[in-house]
């Protein structure tokens, strides 16, 4: 679609509210250190626990209030960003990458090799996600690119199961009959044909796990499972918050509404694109 | 003449061992149109893909052979094969809405099997497609080339198909139906349209059918099937003067006349379906595959 098309058609608000929230996560992951009001591991015993800047007893330059170390909340949830943003980059496109494959094969060869991959994926799903992913780190060792390999490991079923879905209904449409008619080859026709009809699925779904993994991922700096204690995550930032939430409840409160707006993000940004590029939905 | 597509005691059978072609056997010469009419089921669209080698899976080949200007298929490779009825052979799909690829463009997506069958280069394939639009009569070629599947309507993705179809000057077009789904008034003119080609361009036609009164307007000879089996075949106007099955009889009475607008639907009587499966019975007890 030329870009005349897509500026006259208009962004919708939910495409505009969502990307410009990660844009904005984005930009301050990236610029933390320019960004950041203070230094995010630096303690002050004379600082703990300050509250957000609209309540009695704030101190200025730290907006968001200080945890129980006297560190700065603001700056910890802008440094924590960095590490939630690599870990949904870098973990949803290597399920992607893997899963969207698999399905793709499974779904257009049909036969022995959708048996073989289907029978995979079931048993995969037969593990629980969370339990599987603290193993696979217990036994990779923790640090970033265990928490990476344990979500893609875990998480390529899912783009797995919804190409192959899609990838089927298009093998069965008449183009793709035409296609071998006009002498194409099987490998030919599943990649100049039946590809880009399944691409805004997988574009979706895209967006949707890096929201899976920045909470996977949480969850995992949560119970001490994810990256080593002293960088800032939101996870780890929740864990403590959680344990003085009658002394400091925004310790608690401001992660945990980072969290779900980006995870909301992602999923409907996903959702956005979809609509906009699906030639059929269009 | 050598026959353009001939296909000697065709039999095909389903995993189950079901019969869904019973030796079919049919010819159709250079430039002739041979419809197949036949109700639902009946193994029409069966053929047709039988003769592009896109039969599904489950249906396996018996016995039988056939030739696309006297080279028999089943003697080439699968390479082969896909060359020959790549480059002789097109289709005119029964529905225009699925059988356009709804993210590539119709441009590149009626051009690059002449860029890669016939080895043209794309401007020479762009020219073509250009003509045969003009053809079908679209009136705007430049615009439609650009445009994707969904912004044309169901007539227009018909006369690209059609266009498609004819651009790389097949010997025999199949046309699968190519009516059906489209709305009524579209209809008509789509016939005519393929006829038109059909007869400045002399393309064999095999045209399925299940409309007699689309059989009488365009074709010359006729094969009535029933349940996998050619009962009858004849010149169109003789099938409509004399039908010798009582099968075909049925079917003609059937059709509905538009001349009379309150008279009931005719089905096909009881005795004349009681007599056909008897037909087909006895066939089966007469046939032994050639092989399994």
């Amino acid at each position: 679609m030329d870009e005349a098309r897509i500026l006259r058609r208009g962004l919708s608000p939910r495409l505009w509210l969502a990307g410009g929230w990660l844009l904005l996560a984005l930009l301050a992951a990236i610029f933390a250190p320019l960004i950041a009001p203070q230094d995010p591991l630096a303690q002050d015993l004379m600082l703990e626990r300050l509250p957000p800047f609209w309540l009695d007893g704030a101190e200025p330059g730290y907006w968001l209030g200080t945890d129980s170390l006297g560190r700065d909340l603001l700056s910890r949830l802008i440094f924590g960003g960095r590490i939630a943003f690599i870990v949904a980059f870098a973990a949803a496109a290597s399920a992607c990458l893997i899963g969207s494959a698999l399905g793709l094969i499974a779904g257009y060869f049909g036969g022995w090799a959708d048996r073989v991959i289907s029978r995979i994926v079931d048993v995969w799903m037969a593990f629980p996600p969370v339990l599987f992913a603290i193993l696979l780190v217990a036994v990779l060792g923790t640090g970033l690119s265990s928490v990476i390999i344990a979500i893609a490991v875990i998480d390529w079923t899912r783009f797995c199961r919804v190409i192959r879905a899609e990838a089927m209904s298009q093998a069965r449409m008449d183009y793709v009959e035409s296609a071998r008619i006009a002498g194409y080859g099987r490998i030919g026709i599943m990649l100049r044909e039946v590809l880009p009809n399944v691409l805004p699925s997988v574009v979706a779904l895209l967006s949707l796990e890096m929201g899976i993994a920045v909470i996977v991922e949480a969850i995992l700096s949560f119970v001490n499972l994810s990256i080593s204690t002293d960088d800032p995550t939101w996870g780890g930032i929740i864990a403590e918050g959680r344990l003085s939430i009658h002394q400091a409840w925004w310790v608690l409160v401001f992660p945990l509404i980072t969290l779900i707006f980006t995870v909301l993000s992602f999923s409907q940004f996903g959702e956005g694109l979809k609509a906009r590029f699906d030639p059929v939905l269009r | 003449m050598e026959p353009c597509l001939e296909i000697r005691s065709l039999s095909a059978v389903l995993p189950n061992g079901q019969r869904v072609l019973r030796s079919v056997s049919l010819t159709v010469q250079p430039g002739e149109v041979r419809a197949l009419v036949g109700e639902s089921g009946a193994g029409k669209t069966m053929i047709g893909k039988a003769v592009l080698g896109v039969l599904p899976k489950s249906v396996r080949i018996v016995e039988g052979e056939m030739l696309i200007e006297g080279e028999s298929l089943g003697r080439l490779d699968a390479k082969a094969r896909r060359t020959l009825i790549g480059a002789r052979t097109a289709l005119i799909p029964q529905d225009p809405l699925t059988a356009l690829n709804p993210s590539r463009r119709i441009g590149p997506q009626t051009t690059d099997r002449l860029v890669r069958i016939l080895g043209w280069s794309g401007e020479k394939a762009d020219e073509r497609i250009r003509q045969l639009l003009q053809e079908v009569q679209i009136r705007e070629p430049e615009r439609v080339l650009k445009c994707y599947p969904h912004e044309l309507s169901g007539g227009m993705r018909q006369r690209v198909l059609i266009a498609a179809a004819f651009a790389a000057e097949p010997r025999l077009i199949v046309a699968d139906e190519p009516t059906t789904a489209l709305d009524v008034t579209v209809q008509k003119q789509i016939l005519r349209l393929i006829a038109q080609l059909q007869r400045n361009h002399g393309t064999a036609l095999l045209f399925v059918t299940h409309d007699l009164g689309v059989v009488a307007k365009i074709s010359q000879k006729v094969s009535v099937l029933y349940a996998g089996k050619v009962v009858e075949e004849a010149a169109t106007p003789d099938l409509f003067a004399s039908p010798q099955h009582p099968y075909t009889r049925a079917l003609i009475a059937a059709t509905p006349r538009y001349t009379d607008p309150y008279a009931s639907l005719m089905p096909v009587n009881e005795t004349v379906l009681a007599g056909l499966a008897d037909e087909v019975a006895g066939a089966d007890r007469a046939w032994r595959p050639s092989h399994g």
